[in-house]
């Protein structure tokens, strides 16, 4: 389970991961020495030297004898997912690759590890029914507006739903554990990503466009899966809200955190990492003591 | 804005590395305008996503590569799943800027970065941005 943003920014994500998985009795072992993803796939042809950390990652799964990894970053996922799928499409560049690989002591032919994202172990491994079994608290009238942003959807080849414009895995999710989404036409569009180190204004408007509608449909919540997605939407709303007269602000959350909730673990979250506190609305669904 | 066209602009290098490293049928699209509809950085933009693709079919690859839009987009990949013609866009932005990079140009420089700043910003956004930013 690689992630170097699980670490820092984003602790909640990973922590309420763990603890959840083990009251689902869902084993993970965090790979021992797993290297930096990229964050964002190289799309020039000759361009092979960013794809090396994806699949050393993926090649040191496959020494440890882990014919699965599990990802919670939507940013890990893509670039783990397409530099293997660019590996298994075109033998002469995984070759080359490989070729860069001296001191591991075998290969990376491409399918010998599955990436999995969280949303599909849940889905595929423990299923909604199962998960939905484990849950110890009710969501009320909770509602979330569920947002996967890029890199989970995008391209069509690596999408963790049928759909690119229109995907459901985490309404279907969120419904089997008995939380409301709310309709949200901004599920999929683009937060503005890196650009938020130096082009703020772009980020900073797709936050409000993106927060407005999710409060404009009832929700009380944006629940997502990328840590890049989770600073631009939730870090900026407190100037967006002081320059933009009626806008109202909402928390953002991980999946995790409020399944790990509704699992009746508490002391898994730190909402001291949320520039939005969604105490106050957590409280008042029912959802935090 | 008055483009001259030219036999040796059309055939020029620049343009087949372009094609080159973008692996795209430059001559797929048609110009429909769903990629620039779609764009989630356009109101930044100066020059819109379908403009960029058509001056490169035309072979202006030094307009394109003057361009604020190179830099703009974020390779979300909007464009790619929505364009008729299988064009993935993203792709000929990244030639373009990588052949702006690789005359060893720095587009984004570490000390730019305000000290505040370096302690919000989650390490994803900052490798993110010296990827597609940095040679």
């Amino acid at each position: 389970m690689p992630g170097c943003t699980l670490k820092t920014k984003a602790r909640n994500f990973e922590t309420t991961t763990l603890g959840l998985l083990e009251a689902l009795d869902v084993r993970v072992h965090e790979l021992p020495d797993w290297y930096c993803c990229g964050t964002t796939y190289s799309l020039a042809s000759d361009n092979l030297i960013m794809h090396l950390g994806p699949i050393r990652t993926l090649l040191k799964a496959k020494e440890a004898g882990r014919p699965e990894l599990l990802v919670l970053c939507a940013m890990c996922y893509n670039t783990l997912r397409r530099a293997q799928a660019l590996v298994l499409a075109d033998p002469e560049k995984r070759d080359k690759i490989n070729a860069f690989m001296y001191d591991e002591e075998v290969d990376f032919q491409g399918g010998e590890v599955r990436v999995v994202h969280l949303l599909e172990l849940l889905k595929e491994r423990v299923g909604f029914e199962a998960l939905r079994d484990r849950l110890v608290r009710q969501a009320g009238e909770l509602k979330i507006a569920p947002y996967y942003g890029c890199m989970l959807l995008r391209p069509r080849e690596i999408a963790i739903d049928p759909s690119s414009e229109d995907p459901s895995i985490m309404e279907e999710l969120f419904g089997a554990c008995g939380v409301q989404s709310v309709y949200f036409p901004f599920k999929t569009e683009c937060c503005g990503s890196y650009q938020t180190v130096n082009e703020k204004p772009i980020v900073v408007s797709r936050a409000r466009a993106i927060a407005a509608s999710a409060v404009k449909n009832g929700a009380d919540l944006i629940v997502t899966s990328c840590p890049l997605c989770h600073f631009n939407l939730d870090f900026y709303q407190k100037q967006i809200q002081e320059a933009t007269p009626g806008f109202r602000t909402i928390p953002v959350l991980y999946i995790s955190q409020i399944l790990a909730l509704l699992a009746g673990q508490e002391e898994a979250n730190d909402f001291s990492l949320h520039a939005v506190d969604p105490r106050p609305v957590l409280r008042e669904r029912g959802l935090l003591g | 804005m008055r483009i001259e066209l030219s036999r040796q602009a059309l055939l020029s290098e620049l343009r087949e590395q372009v094609k080159d490293l973008s692996e795209q049928n430059l001559l797929a699209c048609y110009q429909c305008g769903k990629c620039s509809a779609g764009c989630p950085s356009i109101e930044a933009m100066d020059v819109m996503p379908s403009q960029i693709i058509r001056w490169v079919q035309l072979g202006q690859i030094e307009k394109a590569l003057q361009t604020k839009t190179i830099w703009l987009c974020a390779a979300c990949q909007t464009c790619k799943v929505r364009c008729p013609r299988g064009v993935d866009l993203a792709r000929i932005m990244e030639a373009l800027r990588q052949l702006v990079l690789r005359d060893n140009v720095d587009y984004m420089h570490p000390n730019r970065i305000p000290a505040e700043d370096l302690e919000e910003l989650p390490q994803i956004a900052l490798i993110a941005n010296f990827r597609k930013m940095t040679p």
